[in-house]
C-alpha cells in the first residue's frame, strides 16, 4: 500500500489549481465571480463573505471531527494560540499587510508550537496537558507583546492584526476570502478522497499498519489538514476561539448519529450554520466580532443536541429512566396481584393489601392500580377491591414466570441464599431478555421439573414486604 | 490501485519455508529490553499458543514481529521473505482494549476494514466486499448485528467482530492478541471452532493466551515466554511442570495453577 497513488493525487490537485491561478490570476477569478453575481442579481461582497466563512465552517468542522474522535481536540487549540508571534513577525518582515504571508507566519509559528509540545512530552516527561498549557500561554503572550509593538508603529496601526485575536470577517478583502475558500475546498476534497484511509487510521492505526498503510504519512496528512483549517480560520474566528470551530460541531453531531459517514456531513452542516450566523450578525451590528458569535451559535446547537438528541441525549436518558421505572412498577404490581390471588384465590385484593405488600404509599399504589385498570389488566370489583382481568392474568403469568425462573437460577446456579434472592431477582427480572427466560425454562423442562401451569413455585415464602425498603 | 494488486501477487509463500521465522530478535522500550534474543521457527498449519506470566512480553512479541513496535535487532521472515514484504498474507486480531469502542462505526464497517488492504487507495468497498464481510460475520454468528454500533455489543461479541475482521483478510498466517481474554463461554467455543477451521484449511495461527487450564486442549504447539523463549515445540513435549516452573519463576499462585493443570493432564 506504499505506492505513489495518494501523493500523485495530491500533487495533481495542487498542480491543477496552481495552473489555473497562474494562467488566469486570482483577480480574474474574482472578476468572474463578480460578473456571475451581477447577472444573478446577488450582492457580490455578501456572496464572497458567505462563501469564505461558510466553506471554512464546513471544512474546520469536518477535519475537527476527526481530531475529536481521536482525542486530539486540543492540538488545534494549541496551534491557534501559538500562531500570533508568527503573524506579528510576518508583518514586521514584510512591512505590509500581505494576507498570505501573515497566514504563512501563523502556520510556521503554530506548527512550531505543536512541535515544542511534542518535544516537551517526549524529552522531558512533561505530561501532554501541562505541555499544551505551557506552550499555548507562552506563545500567546509573546504574540500579544509583538502585536502591541506592531501597533505602536505608525504604519502598523492599520495592519488590522488585532482582528486575528477575536476574528473579523468584515476586515477581509475578496482576495483573502478567495484564499480561505480555496483552502477549505481543498481540505474537503482530500477528506473525501481519503475517507476510507482516515477512518481506518482513526479507529485502529495498528491494524492499518499491518495492512501496509503508511500510517505515519496519513497521520501527517491529517494533521496538516487540521493545521491548515486552523490557520485560515484565524482571521475570521480569531486565535482565541478557533478551537471551538474545530471541536464543537463534531461533538454536537456525535449526539445524533453512530456512523462516521453521517457524522461528518452533519458536523459540516453545524459548522456552516454557525459560521453563517456569526458572519451575518457581525455584519449587521457594528463592532460585533465574528468569532464569539460563531462560537455561541455553535454552542447553542451543541447544547440543544446534548439535551434533545434521541438515544444519546440527556432528555432521552431521563425519559428512558422514567419508562423503566414505570415498567418495573407495573410488573411489580402484576406480580403482587398474582401472588395475592395465589394465596386467596376467591377474594380480590384491597388497596391496603397491595400497598402493604409492596411497601408503597397508598396514593402511589392507587395511581398504579388505576393505570393498570385503564390498560385493562385489572378490574374493580363492586365492593371497591381489585382483581386481575383475563388479559392481566396472562401478563402477570409472564412476569411471575420470569421472576421465579430467575430466582431458581440464582439459588441453584449462583448459590445465593434463598432469603436474599427475591431482591436480586427483582432487580434483574425486568431486563431479562425473552431468550434467556426460554433458556431457563427449557432447562427446568429437561430436568422434568416444569410444572403444569408453567409457573414454578416460589423458592422462598412470600411474605408482606411492608418492612422492606422496596 | 494497481499497486495493491501487484503487491499481493508479489507476496507469496516460498515453498518449504516456514510461515514464521524469528532470528535474534531483541526489543527494548526506552532502552530497557523486554524481549531478549528471540529465536523461533513455527510450523505450518498449527494452532500455536504464546504463554507466559504478565509482563513476559507476549503481546510485544507479536507487535515486534509485525513491526508495530520497533525491533532493536533481529529479523523476521514469513514464508521465506522479510515480513514487511509479506504483510498481505497476514491477518491480525489486536487486543480488544486497543481501540475506542465508542467510535461511530457499525459492526459491518469494522469487518469491512479487513478488506481495505486488497482494495488499495481511494477505492470504496463494493457489494462484493460487503458480501464477503457478511460471510465473515456469519462465521462468528453476528450476522444479525451487522448494523449495530459497536459499543452496543458485549465484550465477547466485540472480540468476535475483531475475529471476523481478521477472517475478512483471508490470510495464511494469523496473529491474535488475547482473543480469549474476558469472553463468555459461548464466544470461547465460537472462537475455538474458527481456530480449528483455520487449521484444517492449512492456516497457521499464533495466539497470545493467558489460561494454562485450556492451553493443552486448544493448541498443538506452544511457545513459553518470559522475556526470552523458555521452551517451544509440540505441546506434549513442552507442556511440562519443569518448563512451566522455569517460565513462571517464583510466582506462587500461578505456579500452583500451572502444576494443577499439568497434574490434571497426567492423570
Amino acid at each position: 500500500m506504499s505506492g505513489p497513488a495518494p501523493w500523485l493525487a495530491i500533487l495533481a490537485l495542487a498542480a491543477a489549481q496552481a495552473l489555473l491561478f497562474a494562467a488566469v490570476g486570482a483577480n480574474r477569478v474574482l472578476e468572474w465571480v463578480q460578473t456571475a453575481c451581477a447577472s444573478a442579481g446577488l450582492p457580490y461582497n455578501t456572496v464572497m463573505v458567505l462563501a469564505g466563512s461558510g466553506l471554512l465552517g464546513v471544512s474546520s468542522a469536518v477535519i475537527g471531527s476527526y481530531a475529536v474522535l481521536r482525542r486530539r481536540s486540543l492540538i488545534g487549540d494549541a496551534v491557534a494560540h501559538a500562531a500570533p508571534p508568527g503573524i506579528a513577525l510576518a508583518y514586521l518582515i514584510a512591512r505590509e499587510r500581505n494576507f498570505f504571508l501573515l497566514l504563512l507566519g501563523a502556520l510556521v509559528s503554530g506548527v512550531l508550537g505543536a512541535a515544542v509540545i511534542a518535544w516537551l512530552r517526549q524529552s522531558t516527561r512533561t505530561r501532554q496537558d501541562a505541555a499544551i498549557g505551557l506552550v499555548l500561554s507562552v506563545f500567546f503572550g509573546l504574540g500579544i507583546v509583538l502585536t502591541s509593538a506592531v501597533q505602536r508603529d505608525p504604519t502598523g496601526a492599520h495592519a488590522g492584526l488585532e482582528g486575528f485575536l477575536l476574528g473579523k470577517t468584515a476586515g477581509l478583502v475578496s482576495q483573502d476570502l478567495l484564499l480561505i475558500a480555496v483552502t477549505s475546498a481543498n481540505i474537503l476534497i482530500l477528506v473525501w478522497l481519503f475517507q476510507k484511509e482516515f477512518l481506518l487510521l482513526s479507529f485502529d492505526p495498528g491494524f492499518a499498519a499491518v495492512q501496509r498503510w503508511p500510517v505515519q504519512a496519513l497521520d501527517v496528512l491529517m494533521m496538516t489538514l487540521l493545521v491548515a483549517a486552523t490557520v485560515i480560520g484565524l482571521p475570521a474566528v480569531g486565535v482565541v476561539l478557533m478551537a471551538a470551530m474545530l471541536i464543537i460541531p463534531g461533538v454536537a453531531a456525535r449526539f445524533w448519529t453512530d456512523r462516521l459517514s453521517r457524522l461528518l456531513p452533519l458536523a459540516g452542516a453545524f459548522g456552516l450554520a454557525s459560521a453563517g450566523a456569526g458572519t451575518y450578525f457581525s455584519s449587521v451590528s457594528e463592532g460585533m466580532p465574528t468569532g464569539p458569535v460563531i462560537v455561541l451559535t455553535a454552542a447553542a446547537v451543541c447544547l440543544f443536541s446534548m439535551f434533545a438528541a434521541p438515544r444519546r441525549g440527556i432528555a432521552a436518558g431521563i425519559l428512558k429512566r422514567i419508562r423503566m421505572r414505570e415498567r418495573v412498577a407495573r410488573q411489580n404490581l402484576l406480580r403482587t396481584m398474582y401472588e395475592l390471588a395465589e394465596e386467596a384465590p376467591d377474594s380480590a385484593a384491597s388497596l391496603e393489601e397491595v400497598a402493604a405488600r409492596r411497601g408503597w404509599r397508598a396514593a402511589e399504589a392507587l395511581r398504579l392500580l388505576r393505570r393498570a385498570e385503564r390498560r385493562g389488566e385489572l378490574r374493580r370489583t363492586p365492593d371497591g377491591r381489585w382483581a386481575l382481568t383475563e388479559h392481566g392474568l396472562q401478563k402477570a403469568l409472564e412476569v411471575v414466570r420470569a421472576h421465579r425462573l430467575w430466582e431458581l437460577y440464582l439459588v441453584e446456579q449462583a448459590s445465593i441464599a434463598a432469603d436474599h434472592v427475591d431482591r436480586d431477582a427483582d432487580e434483574l427480572e425486568h431486563i431479562l431478555p425473552p431468550e434467556m427466560v426460554l433458556q431457563l425454562e427449557s432447562r427446568l423442562r429437561s430436568e422434568g421439573r416444569w410444572p403444569e401451569d408453567r409457573v414454578p413455585a416460589s423458592v422462598h415464602p412470600i411474605e408482606s414486604a411492608a418492612g422492606e425498603a422496596r | 490501485m494497481k499497486a495493491a494488486q501487484e503487491e499481493r501477487r508479489e507476496a507469496a509463500p516460498v515453498a518449504e519455508a516456514p510461515p514464521l521465522e524469528i532470528h535474534d530478535m531483541t526489543v527494548a522500550y526506552q532502552r530497557r529490553p523486554v524481549l531478549w534474543d528471540i529465536d523461533l521457527e513455527l510450523p505450518e498449519g498449527r494452532l500455536i499458543a504464546v504463554v507466559g506470566p504478565n509482563g513476559a512480553g507476549k503481546s510485544t512479541l507479536i507487535k515486534a514481529a509485525l513491526g508495530l513496535v520497533p525491533r532493536a535487532s533481529g529479523r523476521v521472515e514469513v514464508y521465506g521473505k522479510p515480513i514487511e514484504k509479506q504483510l498481505s498474507l497476514i491477518g491480525y486480531v489486536p487486543q480488544r482494549e486497543s481501540v475506542d469502542w465508542d467510535f461511530p462505526v457499525s459492526v459491518l464497517d469494522v469487518v469491512m476494514m479487513g478488506r481495505y488492504g486488497r482494495l488499495g487507495w481511494f477505492r470504496r468497498p463494493g457489494r462484493e466486499d460487503r458480501e464477503a464481510a457478511m460471510d465473515c460475520l456469519r462465521k462468528v454468528a453476528l450476522q444479525d448485528f451487522a448494523g449495530r454500533q459497536i459499543s452496543q455489543l458485549s465484550g465477547g461479541q466485540q472480540q468476535r467482530v475483531f475475529l471476523a475482521r481478521a477472517l475478512a483478510q483471508e490470510a495464511l498466517l494469523y496473529f491474535m492478541d488475547e482473543p480469549f481474554a474476558g469472553v463468555d463461554a459461548a464466544t470461547e467455543q465460537a472462537i475455538l471452532g474458527i481456530l480449528q477451521e483455520l487449521r484444517s484449511n492449512g492456516r497457521t495461527v499464533v495466539v497470545v493466551h493467558h489460561s494454562l487450564q485450556t492451553v493443552r486442549d486448544y493448541f498443538d504447539h506452544l511457545v513459553l515466554l518470559n522475556m526470552h523463549v523458555v521452551a517451544h515445540g509440540p505441546i506434549e513435549e513442552v507442556f511440562t511442570e519443569e518448563n512451566l516452573r522455569n517460565t513462571y519463576g517464583g510466582r506462587l499462585p500461578l505456579l500452583e495453577q500451572a502444576a494443577d493443570a499439568v497434574q490434571r493432564r497426567s492423570v
